[in-house]
């Protein structure tokens, strides 16, 4: 539904006979209307690429500066002809499991803790801060010193980078606990362990999935950079070489493999957030 | 002394709050003096800001009295209990929770019974209030009116010994809260728990309790104290008779000298003088 169409929508009356609160408009919504979103977001990304060949197939410049859309597709193809790319997408893939998925863990029991307990959050409040607003890109040398240039040195960007989002908005997710919920809890004599699970924790879930997917971002970034200062394998690492050996559309392959990634793992992370927000009405 | 036939009884009881911002203590209530008795149905009205669900919040244990002593049955309120239960003014539900989630949730809270049982006695407490056929509805989907009858069953759910009711139709509409003391009335005739019903709505006092006090403003205290006798069964039809008018007349004037505002600079006609 289009901003314009807003004022055609009738507003819900209060009428205690409506068992649930519907969607309404006055005029009969066609069938193609459900398709919309995919139908323009399909035809514009075509659009765009047709564009792209287009001015590619004209060779205003060569191949090494703009590289059309089907020699990136072909590059692509080739990758996984060679067989070579599965080391790399192994590598980089097992780093990012490894330490997002240490940050996910270790982010939700410290946001969570210091969410809950304030002086644990005194505590902790300005290495927080300090972690966040440093980029953590800046650590790479460090990292490089003390873990070398293999997979741990890239795990440790990673989680630094996942880690701070996450605990961020867990925290955050905590701390907005409706103060009318929490009184109510207390009123029934609830325990604190019970006002924890059955109150903080479900209300602070949407909070956490947020902290979650902006963590695949910082994840996402951390692999890239680390990969393209110093490491053996990963995609990262295949497109800086490809990057310094002029090869152009492997270089866009391996972007695109990163971006559908990141992409991927963000749809996932926004289902599993519609899933729990079952309870809200549809706004849409 | 407590009054021993008393259910809840308060003697000179006093509420400070420490205001962060201004760095100062307030006092909301000082020196209430008042007695409930056992299956009564008391309202207490004063002007906004008088401390009245201060007091309430004491009476339920939510916050700590400063002086005086409040007690239920004889012992010292300290603390939150199952024989007592709130009717919140904001409904407070549970937004990710159906309506039988959160009509068991009082109880949950309290460890007191087991969640089969919960369900089949949610189930009859959600009929009472008249939201049968709405078990599995979002709290977001309901109307206000709706979400209190929630509010509300979720407190009865607790079987308390006294209900603690803090300006529940306050934020509904005229007709809808005119229905809802209607219903209110009609369950607390089936129940007969003794109530404590907190409002600035004069016409809602009346037509609700037994007993209706009067809070003088800030820091309050009881300023006087009238009988409502009005025979029950009551419909809404009892808000026009006389007696009810002489009642309003009276509580108003007493209401009007706490006013801030001096009587006579107060729009002529405003309620029902």
């Amino acid at each position: 539904m289009s901003i314009k169409e807003a004022d055609r929508v009738l507003p819900v009356t209060s009428g205690e006979s409506d068992s649930r609160r519907e969607k309404r408009s006055v005029v009969r919504p066609s069938r193609a209307k459900q398709y919309e979103p995919i139908v323009i977001g399909t035809l514009s990304v075509v659009i765009a690429l047709t564009a792209w060949q287009l001015v590619a197939n004209a060779r205003i410049m060569p191949v090494l500066f703009l590289p059309g859309p089907n020699d990136v597709a072909q590059a692509f193809v080739k990758l996984f002809q060679t067989g070579d790319i599965w080391l790399d997408i192994g590598t980089s893939g097992a780093e990012l499991g490894i330490g997002y998925g240490m940050a996910i863990v270790i982010g939700l029991v410290t946001g969570l803790l210091m969410g809950w307990y304030t002086r644990f959050q005194y505590a902790l409040d300005p290495f927080v801060n300090f972690f966040y607003s440093t980029p953590r890109i800046v650590l790479i040398p460090l990292f490089i010193i003390w873990f070398g240039i293999d997979m741990p040195s890239k795990i440790a960007v990673i989680f630094l980078g996942a880690l701070f989002p996450i605990i961020i908005n867990t925290m955050a997710g905590v701390r907005n606990t409706e103060a009318a919920l929490l009184r109510v809890a207390r009123s029934f004599g609830a325990s604190d362990a019970l006002i924890f699970r059955r109150v903080v924790l479900p209300g602070s879930v949407p909070f956490i999935l947020t902290g979650f997917r902006l963590g695949i971002g910082h994840a996402l970034t951390g692999v890239v950079v680390a990969e393209l200062i110093a490491a053996r394998h990963g995609v990262g690492q295949l497109i800086a070489i490809a990057g310094q050996t002029f090869q152009t559309p492997k270089m866009l392959a391996g972007v695109i493999l990163i971006a559908g990634t990141g992409m991927l793992l963000t749809t996932i992370l926004q289902r599993i957030e519609n899933r729990f927000q079952a309870w809200r009405p549809q706004i849409r | 002394m407590p009054d021993r036939s008393a259910k809840l009884s308060a003697n000179g009881v006093g509420i400070e709050y420490w205001l962060h911002r201004s760095k100062a203590l307030f006092t909301a209530v000082k020196g209430v003096d008042l007695t409930v008795r056992p299956g009564e149905f008391l309202a207490i009205v004063g002007p906004s800001g008088c401390g009245k669900t201060t007091f309430l919040n004491a009476v339920d244990g939510l916050i700590p009295i400063a002086e005086g002593s409040l007690t239920l049955d004889g012992r010292d309120i300290t603390k939150p209990g199952p024989d007592r239960a709130m009717v919140f003014q904001q409904p407070g539900l549970l937004p990710w929770r159906t309506v039988l989630g959160n009509v068991i949730f009082g109880v949950e809270a309290q460890g007191t019974m087991s969640k089969d049982e919960a369900i089949t006695r949610a189930k009859q407490q959600i009929e009472l209030v008249g939201l049968k056929g709405f078990e599995d509805a979002y709290p977001l989907e309901l109307s206000g009116g709706m979400q209190q009858r929630v509010n509300l069953a979720r407190a009865l759910l607790t079987d308390p010994e006294m209900l603690l009711l803090d300006e529940p139709f306050a934020a509904l509409d005229a007709q809808t809260r005119e229905m809802m003391q209607l219903e209110l009335l009609k369950i607390w005739s089936q129940t007969r728990k003794t109530a404590l019903f907190i409002t600035h709505d004069i016409k809602e006092a009346i037509y609700l309790a037994d007993r209706v006090i009067v809070f003088t403003r800030r820091p309050g205290r009881v300023k006087n104290e009238l009988e409502i006798n009005l025979s029950r069964p009551r419909d809404l039809r009892v808000k026009r008779d006389p007696q009810f008018l002489t009642y309003e007349d009276e509580i108003w004037e007493s209401i009007q000298e706490e006013l801030a505002v001096p009587a006579e600079r107060l729009i002529a006609g405003m309620p029902a003088a």
